[in-house]
């Protein structure tokens, strides 16, 4: 679950701790009042009293979305090395704020690379967890997608990225804007298998990783309360000197900007990749037996 | 590192031609080239020496320097019978956006480049060289008449970024960005991306993918503006040159990490104190670079594109242990 000296370990649902779990209560902060947390777990993490959707790492996000007991981390064992021996503000060296991000969030990088299976279909999850320095792509997550995107071409199963990232990692410089090269370059291998890959965009969606991988999805998802766009709020209102729209790249705006396929609430998101799935099947490798006879059809290769 | 680039890419003949592609034509051919130039080099040829006494940031202020010569300035020197074409077919025309056919060297290509702006007015309308949407969907329209007639691409990078307003994300700037990039990967020619000043993030990779990646001596490329990256990591805007210097975004620094393939030399003092030395460089650089790579079959170009810009990054490899 966490690289302890130099030893790494996968993510398992069944094994997930939760470092705020020892209070029982949480209060929202969108309605102000106090709620069972039990209740907003069972609830996907959104507030029962007003519906706020709370934030969901990467391993709840897999929960949310899997089949119960499909779930298979497959991430490489590679975590951050500092090409640029970076350091930061405060004179700390990149490789620690990687450290500390792995001992507050127990993941050994940013995204999660698994095989699962969605309503029965088979699938390559890639989903990234904004807590770890805010989910940002570098060299590790631009090779952790192209795995992910090796894995689905070699098991015939539909790749679902999803998004939860501010863009490129400056820590890694350059290398980390050669991810969206890298990454986009892969992207190919899907097209040529006839293999469906699904972006979902959530809060937020950004930068380098907007403007790459997650911009190539054959079917792209915002889910409710997403911010997707490429320059971050601050530096366009810096740039330009106006007040933004009140929607500005919110879901809404993307939606009404024809840069996302369909807005979807977050408890229905399993329900509508089933949905699509569904209508992929065929292509993919046999569905297992929830999948239901239908999609029991012979994978074209 | 030109041997390395020779016998790497005879290896990669070796390997297709086991996969039953007959390459023996040109795997000889290489062969041959690789032994001449052993013979050639065997006093080390006189490199050109990238200027070390040049602090990172006094390069970022070269780069941007308001007399550097700019992509049209390129353009005009080293191409003949440069017809510009216009518009994206969508929504309109970006003037940060150049793109045309021109003959380079006895050959039509397809030219595109970022543009800045000579003065106040020619920068109002070339918006400082900071295209929107629709300066990279006409750049990449262009591209792709290029493929359709098998004319070469070769590309000009001088930006700030992409623009950060409002309209730019109303029509899908990151969409723009991406799209660009995955279609420069299959381009069926081969593709020359220099960065001749500012290489800003997105809106510079979004025309810098290619079969080669050249760099003139004084120009930066970097996920981030420096001053960007100040405000964020530093919280502090004025500390600029202390990003630039971490951010590792000159020439020498991109060599080393194998994200450009070669240093194109600009005079001492920069390519705006003699611009006859430094479009000649650039020339011959052009001239090296297309001939070795029109000589490669197509599939093989795109294949080593690929594996080129796959190789880019570094991280540790983690012994594997799991719960039981
Ligand atoms: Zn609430």
């Amino acid at each position: 679950m966490a690289i302890f000296g130099k030893k790494y370990f996968k993510v398992e649902l069944e094994r997930l701790e939760r470092k705020d779990d020892e209070t029982l209560w949480m209060k929202c902060k969108a309605c102000g009042e106090l709620v069972f947390k039990k209740r907003v777990r069972e609830n996907n993490n959104i507030c029962p009293k007003c519906g706020e959707y709370f934030f969901l790492t990467a391993p709840e996000r897999i929960e949310l979305l899997v089949d119960p007991g499909s779930f298979e981390d497959i991430s490489r064992p590679i975590v951050a090395a500092d090409p640029l021996q970076f350091i930061d503000e405060d004179g700390k060296p990149y490789s620690e704020k990687v450290k500390k991000a792995q001992e507050e969030t127990g993941l050994a990088n940013e995204i999660i690379i698994g095989r699962a299976r969605i309503g029965g279909y088979p699938v390559i999850l890639a989903v990234m967890d904004f807590r770890f320095i805010g989910g940002s792509m570098g060299s590790v997550m631009g090779e952790q997608i192209c795995q992910a995107i090796q894995y689905a071409v070699q098991e015939r199963a539909a790749l679902v990225l999803i998004s939860a990232t501010g863009g490129a990692r400056m820590q890694e410089g350059i290398l980390s804007l050669m991810q969206m090269a890298k990454t986009s370059a892969a992207r190919k291998r899907l097209e040529d298998a006839k293999l469906p890959f699904i972006s979902i965009m959530t809060y937020p969606t950004t930068a380098g990783v907007e403007a790459s991988i997650a911009s190539l999805g054959d079917i792209t998802l915002a889910e409710k309360g997403a911010l997707i766009g490429f320059t971050g709020r601050r530096v366009i209102k810096q740039t330009i000197r106006q007040e933004l729209p009140e929607d500005f790249q919110t879901d809404r705006f993307a939606f009404e900007h024809g840069i996302v396929d369909n807005v979807v609430k977050r408890e229905q998101l399993r329900d509508e990749l089933i949905k699509i799935l569904r209508l992929f099947a065929p292509l993919l490798a046999h569905s297992s037996a929830v999948a239901g006879e239908a999609h029991q059809r012979e994978a074209i290769v | 590192m030109i041997y390395e680039e020779l016998q790497r890419q005879i290896e990669q003949l070796r390997a297709l031609s086991r996969n039953g592609v007959d390459l023996s034509e040109e795997i000889a051919r290489l062969e041959a080239k690789l032994a001449a130039l052993k013979r050639q080099t065997a006093t080390p040829a006189p490199s050109p020496a990238p200027s070390p006494e040049l602090d990172d940031w006094e390069r970022v202020k070269l780069a941007r320097h308001p007399k550097r010569p700019y992509a049209l300035d390129y353009i005009q020197a080293l191409t003949e019978d440069f017809y510009e074409l216009h518009g994206d077919r969508l929504y309109g025309d970006d003037a940060a956006v150049v793109a045309g056919i021109a003959r380079f060297d006895g050959q039509t290509v397809v030219i595109v480049g970022t543009q800045k702006g000579r003065d106040a007015t020619e920068n109002v309308r070339r918006n400082f060289g900071m295209p929107h949407p629709e300066g990279y969907r006409k750049a990449l329209r262009v591209m792709k008449l290029g493929e359709r007639f098998g004319f070469p691409i070769l590309t000009l990078i001088d930006t700030p970024g992409a623009y950060p307003g409002v309209g730019a994300e109303e029509r899908n700037i990151g969409g723009a960005l991406a799209q660009n990039i995955y279609e420069l990967f299959n381009l069926k020619v081969p593709i020359i991306a220099t960065i001749i000043g500012e290489g800003g993030s997105g809106g510079a990779i979004a025309l810098a993918i290619g079969d080669r990646v050249l760099m003139l001596e004084n120009a930066i490329y970097s996920v981030i503006t420096p001053e960007g990256c100040a405000a964020i990591l530093f919280r502090d805007a004025s500390k600029a040159p202390e990003a630039a210097r971490a951010l590792k975004l000159t020439a020498p620094h991109l060599l080393r990490l194998g994200v450009i393939d070669e240093i194109v030399p600009e005079p001492p003092g920069g390519a705006h104190l003699d611009p006859e030395m430094a479009l000649c460089a650039l020339k011959s650089a052009w001239q090296r670079h297309l001939r070795e790579v029109l000589a490669l079959p197509v599939d093989v170009l795109q294949k080593q594109r690929r594996e080129k810009f796959h190789k880019m990054g570094l991280y540790e490899e983690i012994t594997e242990s799991s719960f039981s």
